[in-house]
């Protein structure tokens, strides 16, 4: 199945049956690649509707301290992004949930664009996310991404004015990430932004699918941010889980991800 | 071959390098930016705010001065040293933050944030609040903190909050991530003042643009000593570029003058420790602008090496990476011993203390003067005072001689 058909076909299924999808993320190699390969299917067996796999890198400015650490982990074990493309294939073999990386856009451009994009593809990832890409720089790398129906997912923020919008709404490929809080990744007690009016704009603006994410700590953030999306993005709790317990958080990544799920309804 | 002052373009590249890669958070915050800046670069009445207190308060002009002594100790080239070491707080910087924090008065904004690798940005942040009575806050790393206590101590007396960052290597890079952050987070309410040419769109032209100055007043205070004749060198150092790129950027039209941008060569460029960005980096993304990185092959950023915290930075300004490949500026490095060298030659024979990274500098010019004959004339920027460094050197100096 081709890419973007994947995540197409889920959120299809996810409106057909009135659910609010979740996505979750791992950081890849943190504590080591097997452990991120066996907690995908973890996560999916759980409840997750799509994958989003970090990928390290040494200077993270969009993210908090938990994702910041989990980098800083996987790049002392050695971690590179050639093994994390093999983990993605191996993840893809168990199973056909959606598939994403979020990367900084350095190492895709050391990389490589076009061979970035066609491996990832190749391992049978559907989606990507750059932090540090905004449409203006999105252009070379969108290309080669609609060249091989690999999804580049673009972030809204609730700074986001209604010309910037428009011009992102041409570039946005799969689903809209709405940054739920001005502000680096992280778990958060409350989320301040009037996420009605926010996703409104965007809305008014895009005609894709909306996720909503950073800072969703756990179920009653999930809760709070379901009606306004058509999917929740868990990223620090999860990782904070693998922090503490290591490859032996499978038990502790599932638990939070039923109790995000059922909060979601 | 004529250079394009008009550069950056519209979306801020200077030819392949440059631009905006940051969040989408930040993108409303830098067009708003962008916008001020180029408001107020048009207006009169900016300008002359800007150069009351430049003459007032920050000193200038400062003078460009004939090293007679270390001239003749190295029997050559005339060596002339433009004294950005006088200004206030003792540094080039201060030209940077005293125009930015007249814009951001304007624009509104009562908090500043700033990332200060050796402190002397920081320092000059921190005054240029005080002066106007806005909340300051600056990021440093934790090791640069402990090298560059007297700084530290400065800051805090001047109001600011000094911020320690503790992730990475705890030097200007992640001081940099950690005000990053603290923007993204904080964007509406917050200014960031960056210290250097390099960032995202519009920071590497508006820094430039207000340190110009020092090679305006260069050039013509060269021409009053030397009968109208233009210099044949004209050398600077190089971290993230601000001082080297203020000094070059007046004479990049005037073909007849070569020059030079020295980095930082560590413990010399072979060992891999060093902050030699443009001598051994490749084109990569780094705080928001694509430029010349220190990486490995997956693009992680390297730690730079260098007994200058100034020069400490794995990056650098996307103009100079622009402006080597365009071949019009030469970039070389200097080792922490020749530097040291040079910081302890100028104190002994003319009675200045330079900056450790301005020793750079001078340690070029050391290496370059007695090969030259003695009508040609080299212009030396010396960027910042060395009273800053004299613990490290020092410490340095004290183990030497022991050893010894």
């Amino acid at each position: 199945m081709s890419a973007e058909n994947r995540m197409k076909r889920k959120f299809d299924q996810l409106a057909a049956g009135k659910k609010k999808g979740l996505i979750t993320y791992v950081m890849a190699g943190d504590p080591d690649l097997e452990t991120t390969v066996r907690l995908a299917q973890t996560m999916e067996q759980a409840g997750a509707d799509f994958i989003e796999l970090g990928i390290p890198f040494s200077d993270p400015v969009a993210d908090g301290a938990a994702i910041q650490k989990a980098a800083q982990r996987a790049l002392e074990r050695g971690v590179r992004m050639a093994q994390i493309i093999q983990a993605a294939s191996q993840i893809r073999v168990r199973t056909q949930i959606p598939l994403i990386l979020m990367t900084y856009y350095n190492p895709v451009v050391q990389y490589g664009r076009e061979e970035f994009v066609r491996d990832a593809v190749g391992a049978g990832v559907d989606g990507l996310i750059v932090p540090d890409l905004p449409c203006e720089e999105a252009g070379p790398l969108l290309e080669v991404a609609d060249s091989c129906g690999l999804a580049l997912i673009p972030l809204v923020a609730p700074t986001t004015n209604e010309r910037r919008l428009k011009k992102i709404g041409l570039c946005a490929r799969g689903f809209v990430y709405c940054v739920s809080v001005t502000g680096v990744t992280g778990a958060r007690e409350h989320i301040s932004t009037d996420l009605g009016e926010f996703t409104a704009r965007v809305r008014a603006q895009i005609n894709l699918p909306l996720a909503i994410g950073f800072g969703i700590a756990g179920p009653r953030q999930a809760a709070q941010a379901a009606p306004f999306c058509d999917a929740v993005v868990v990223g620090s709790a999860i990782v904070n889980v693998v922090a503490e317990h290591g490859s032996l958080a499978d038990f502790a990544v599932a638990k939070l991800i039923r109790d995000i799920k059922s909060a979601l309804g | 071959m004529k250079m394009d002052l008009q550069l950056p373009d519209e979306r801020g590249y200077f030819g392949r390098f440059g631009g905006r890669y940051v969040p989408e958070t930040l993108m409303s915050a830098l067009e708003e930016l962008e916008e001020a800046y180029l408001a107020v670069r048009e207006d009169p009445e900016f300008r002359r705010e800007l150069d009351y207190y430049l003459k007032n308060y920050v000193g200038r002009p400062t003078p460009l001065y004939f090293a007679e002594r270390l001239t003749k100790e190295l029997g050559g080239a005339r060596i002339f040293l433009k004294r950005e070491d006088l200004n206030h707080t003792g540094a080039h910087k201060i030209n940077n933050t005293i125009g930015q924090i007249l814009l951001a008065r304007r624009m509104g904004k009562k908090r500043i944030i700033a990332e200060t690798g050796a402190g002397q940005h920081g320092v000059a942040t921190a005054t240029a609040a005080a002066l106007f009575g806005l909340e300051c806050v600056v990021y440093m790393g934790e090791e640069d903190m402990a090298r560059q206590a007297l700084n530290v101590f400065r800051m805090r007396l001047l109001g600011a909050e000094v911020a320690s960052v503790t992730t990475g290597s705890k030097t200007l890079k992640d001081a940099m991530n950690e005000a990053l952050r603290d923007w993204v987070t904080n964007v509406q309410t917050t200014y960031y003042l960056i210290g250097s040419v390099a960032g995202p769109h519009p920071y590497p032209m508006m820094v430039r643009d207000f340190q110009k100055i020092i090679g305006e007043e260069t050039k013509e205070q060269i021409m009053a000593c030397t009968a109208g004749r233009l210099p044949d060198y004209v050398l600077a150092c190089v971290g993230g570029g601000s001082n080297s790129l203020g000094i070059f950027y007046s004479f990049l039209n005037d073909e007849e003058v070569r020059l030079i941008g020295v980095e930082a060569a560590g413990r010399g460029l072979a060992t891999g420790l060093h902050a030699a960005t443009l001598s051994c980096g490749r084109p990569g993304v780094l705080h928001g602008s694509f430029s010349y990185v220190l990486q490995d092959e997956d693009g992680q950023i390297n730690l730079a090496h260098s007994i200058s915290a100034g020069l400490d930075y794995p990056g650098v300004g996307p103009e100079h990476s622009f402006l080597k490949e365009s071949g019009r500026v030469v970039y070389t490095a200097v080792t922490d011993e020749e530097a040291l060298e040079a910081f302890c030659l100028l104190t002994r024979t003319e009675g200045i203390l330079p900056a450790l990274e301005s020793a750079h500098a001078l340690a070029q010019a050391v290496k370059m003067a007695p090969d030259l004959p003695p009508e040609q004339v080299i212009v030396v920027n010396l960027s910042g005072r060395g009273d800053k460094d004299v613990e490290t050197v020092s410490k340095i100096l004290e183990g030497k001689a022991r050893v010894g």
